[in-house]
C-alpha cells in the first residue's frame, strides 16, 4: 500500500476538527469528505490525493463516537492513518467499518516521516518503508481481532471463531 | 473480579474474564439517535446491496431511540432525518421512540436514566460517545459508532476487550461550592484526556456513596473525555430508590468481589476539592476558578447531558435567585420531564427573573451545531463536556467547562467567578 503523508505535528486531534458538528446531519459520504480536516486545515480538501496518509500525534480521534470521522477521512482518499495512539472510538469505527487503517507508530518513525514522504506500508510484516528517506520503520502489530476484522474486510464480514 | 469484569463475564457467558480478553457481550440495551440513527439505516442500505438480510431485528423491545441532536428541527436535511428515523422505527417495530414534540423527550443520556431505560449489571451501547454516563447505575455502557450500533441491531452482541481498571476513590462528601462536575475535571485534569483511554473508570469511597445519583451519572459522563470504555459505580439503595421512583421493577445488583483488582487507584480528599474550570482548548486544561484567567464572557450556558439534570438546575437557581444575568445565558434541561420539574417547583420562574432564555431539550449547543452557536471570538463558560476548536461554533471561539453553580455565578457577573466570591 503506496502513498504520501500529510503530516499533523499535533497530539489529541479530535473529532470535531476532523468533521465539525454541523455536519453531522450529513449521512452522503462525498459530502462529508468535502468538509473532511475543516476544523483544522481548510486546504485539506484541495490537497488530499486518492491513497494518502495521515500522519499524527498521541490520541487521534479522541471525542465523539461519530462514524462520520472516518468516513470523511476515507471518502477524501485517506488510507491509512498512522499515529502514536489511537482513541477507542475512531480506532473501532475505523477497523469495524472497514474505512481506513488506524497504524500506531513509535516516536521515532513519527518524527522521522515528514509531510509529502512517500510511504509503504505492508500489514502482513508490520514494515513502513520511507521511499521518500529510503528508511523502514516497524509498525505496532494489529493485536489478534484487530488483524482478523481487517483481513475479513470489517465486522459485518468477520466470522467469530 | 470488579464489578465491570463481573458484568462482562456474565454477558459472555464465561465464569471469568480478565483485562485484555476479547469477547462478544450479549447486549442488553441499546440506544441510537437522530446522528447515529440514520447512520445506522446507511450501514443497513450497505449490508442490503451486499444480500446481507436486515429485514428483522434481534429484538426491538431492547432498542430505543431519541430525537435529541438536531431537534427542534434547524434546516430541511435534519427535519429529512427525523422522517427517517421515524420510518425505521416504524418499520422495525421500535416501540421505544421519544419524539420530540410529544412528551417526554430529551437528551439520549437523561433518557436512559429518567425514564430507567437501563438497570444495574446490564450490558448497554449506544451509538453516542456519552453512553458512558449510564454506568452510574451499575451498569456496562459503553459508546459505539454506526457499524457497531447496526451490528448488535442485527445479533444483539458485539464484541468488546476486557479493560483495565482504574480506581478512582473520594474521601468525605464534596463541599457545599463543589460538584461533582468540577470532581471529573480535577481527574481529567490529572490523568489527562488520554489517561482512561480504553479502560474502566470506576467510582467508589464514601464520598461517592454520599453523593447523589445525578451527580454519579455526571462523572460518569465525562469518563468519555478521558479516552474510557466505560465508566462506573457499583450500585446501592439510592440507585434501585432512584430507578424504582421511574418505573424499575426487577432489579438486580451487581457487585465486584472483595479482592478485586485494579490496574492503579488514585485518592481524592473531598475537603480539599475547589470550584475548577476547563479552559479551552481541552477538558484536561483544569485550572481552580479563582486562579482562572480574568476574560469578559460572552455567553453562559447550562445545558447538555452533563450538566442540566434537575440537581444542576437546583443549583443554577440557588445562585440566580434574586440576581440577574449580565450576560447572554441559556439554560435548556435536559428532557422534558427535569423541564416539568422545574417549572412546578419554580425554577423556570427564578431563571426568567433573572433574565435567562429557557430553552427546550437539545443537543444542538453543545455540538456547534444550532440553537445558540458561538460567533468568532466569543467566549462562553459551559456546563457542557467538551471545548475543543469549534466546539461550540465558529473555529476562533472559545469555551470554559464548569460546574452549574460557576456557570450561574459567572452569568452574574460577566466573569469566570468562585459561586464563594458572589456578593
Amino acid at each position: 500500500m503506496k502513498g504520501n503523508v500529510i503530516k499533523y505535528e499535533r497530539d489529541n486531534i479530535d473529532t470535531d476538527v476532523i468533521i465539525p458538528g454541523q455536519y453531522l446531519k450529513v449521512h452522503d459520504y462525498a459530502e462529508l469528505a468535502l468538509h473532511a480536516m475543516e476544523g483544522l486545515d481548510p486546504d485539506f480538501h484541495s490537497k488530499v490525493k486518492e491513497g494518502d496518509f495521515i500522519l499524527s500525534g498521541r490520541n487521534f480521534g479522541c471525542g465523539s463516537s461519530r462514524e462520520h470521522a472516518p468516513i470523511a477521512l476515507s471518502h477524501s482518499g485517506i488510507k491509512a492513518v498512522l499515529a502514536l495512539s489511537f482513541a477507542r472510538i475512531f480506532y473501532r469505527n475505523a477497523v469495524d467499518g472497514a474505512f481506513l487503517l488506524p497504524i500506531e507508530i513509535d516516536f521515532d518513525a513519527y518524527s522521522n516521516i515528514s509531510d509529502g514522504d512517500e510511504l509503504d506500508i505492508d500489514i502482513k510484516t508490520n514494515e513502513i518503508k520511507n521511499l521518500t528517506k529510503n528508511k523502514v520503520y516497524q509498525m505496532k502489530p494489529f493485536s489478534d481481532i484487530i488483524g482478523k476484522i481487517i483481513e475479513s474486510g470489517g465486522l459485518f464480514k468477520y466470522k467469530p471463531d | 473480579m470488579n464489578i465491570t469484569e463481573k458484568i462482562l463475564a456474565r454477558a459472555s457467558g464465561r465464569e471469568k474474564v480478565s483485562p485484555d480478553d476479547v469477547i462478544f457481550a450479549n447486549v442488553d440495551k441499546v440506544m441510537m439517535h437522530d446522528v447515529s440513527g440514520p447512520g445506522v439505516i446507511k450501514v443497513f442500505d450497505k449490508l442490503k446491496k451486499q444480500g446481507i438480510n436486515v429485514d428483522k431485528l434481534w429484538d426491538p423491545t431492547k432498542v430505543w431511540v431519541a430525537e435529541d441532536h438536531f431537534v427542534p428541527s434547524p434546516d430541511k436535511v435534519s427535519a429529512e432525518n427525523i422522517v427517517k428515523l421515524s420510518n425505521f422505527t416504524k418499520n422495525y417495530g421500535i416501540e421505544k421512540h421519544f419524539k420530540y414534540g410529544m412528551g417526554q423527550y430529551g437528551i439520549c443520556h437523561t433518557l436512559s436514566h429518567e425514564e430507567a431505560l437501563v438497570l444495574p449489571g446490564e450490558v448497554y451501547v449506544g451509538g453516542d460517545s456519552h453512553t458512558n454516563t449510564t454506568g452510574a447505575l451499575g451498569s456496562f455502557a459503553c459508546g459505539l459508532g454506526h457499524t457497531d450500533v447496526a451490528y448488535v441491531l442485527l445479533n444483539g452482541k458485539i464484541w468488546f476487550k476486557v479493560p483495565h481498571a482504574l480506581y478512582f476513590k473520594l474521601n468525605g462528601k464534596l463541599p457545599e461550592h463543589v460538584m461533582a462536575k468540577d470532581f471529573i475535571l480535577k481527574i481529567i485534569g490529572d490523568i489527562s484526556t488520554e489517561g482512561g483511554a480504553y479502560k474502566t473508570m470506576q467510582f467508589g469511597g464514601s464520598g461517592i456513596n454520599e453523593m447523589s445519583v445525578e451527580s454519579r451519572l455526571t462523572l460518569c459522563n465525562m469518563t468519555t473525555e478521558a479516552g474510557a470504555k466505560n465508566g462506573i459505580v457499583e450500585p446501592d439503595q439510592k440507585v434501585v430508590d432512584y430507578l424504582t421512583s421511574r418505573g424499575a421493577s426487577n432489579i438486580s445488583l451487581v457487585h465486584g468481589d472483595d479482592d478485586a483488582e485494579y490496574e492503579k487507584i488514585y485518592e481524592y480528599e473531598s475537603s480539599e476539592l475547589e470550584p475548577v474550570v476547563a479552559k479551552p482548548f481541552s477538558p484536561e486544561n483544569i485550572v481552580v476558578v479563582r486562579e482562572a484567567p480574568s476574560v469578559e464572557l460572552d455567553k453562559s450556558y447550562i445545558g447538555s447531558c452533563t450538566g442540566a439534570k434537575y440537581e444542576d438546575l437546583v443549583a443554577a437557581a440557588t445562585i440566580l435567585k434574586g440576581r440577574t444575568v449580565k450576560i447572554r445565558t441559556e439554560i435548556l434541561p435536559a428532557s422534558i420531564s427535569i423541564y416539568k420539574r422545574a417549572m412546578e417547583n419554580g425554577l423556570l420562574k427564578i431563571f426568567l427573573d433573572a433574565g435567562v432564555t429557557v430553552g427546550p431539550p437539545t443537543c444542538g449547543a453543545c455540538c456547534g451545531a444550532h440553537m445558540g452557536v458561538l460567533a468568532k471570538d466569543e467566549i462562553c463558560i459551559s456546563t457542557t463536556n467538551r471545548n475543543f476548536p469549534g466546539r461550540m461554533g465558529h473555529i476562533d471561539s472559545q469555551t470554559y467547562l464548569s460546574s452549574p453553580l460557576v456557570a450561574a455565578a459567572s452569568a452574574v457577573t460577566g466573569k469566570i467567578t468562585d459561586p464563594r466570591d458572589l456578593k
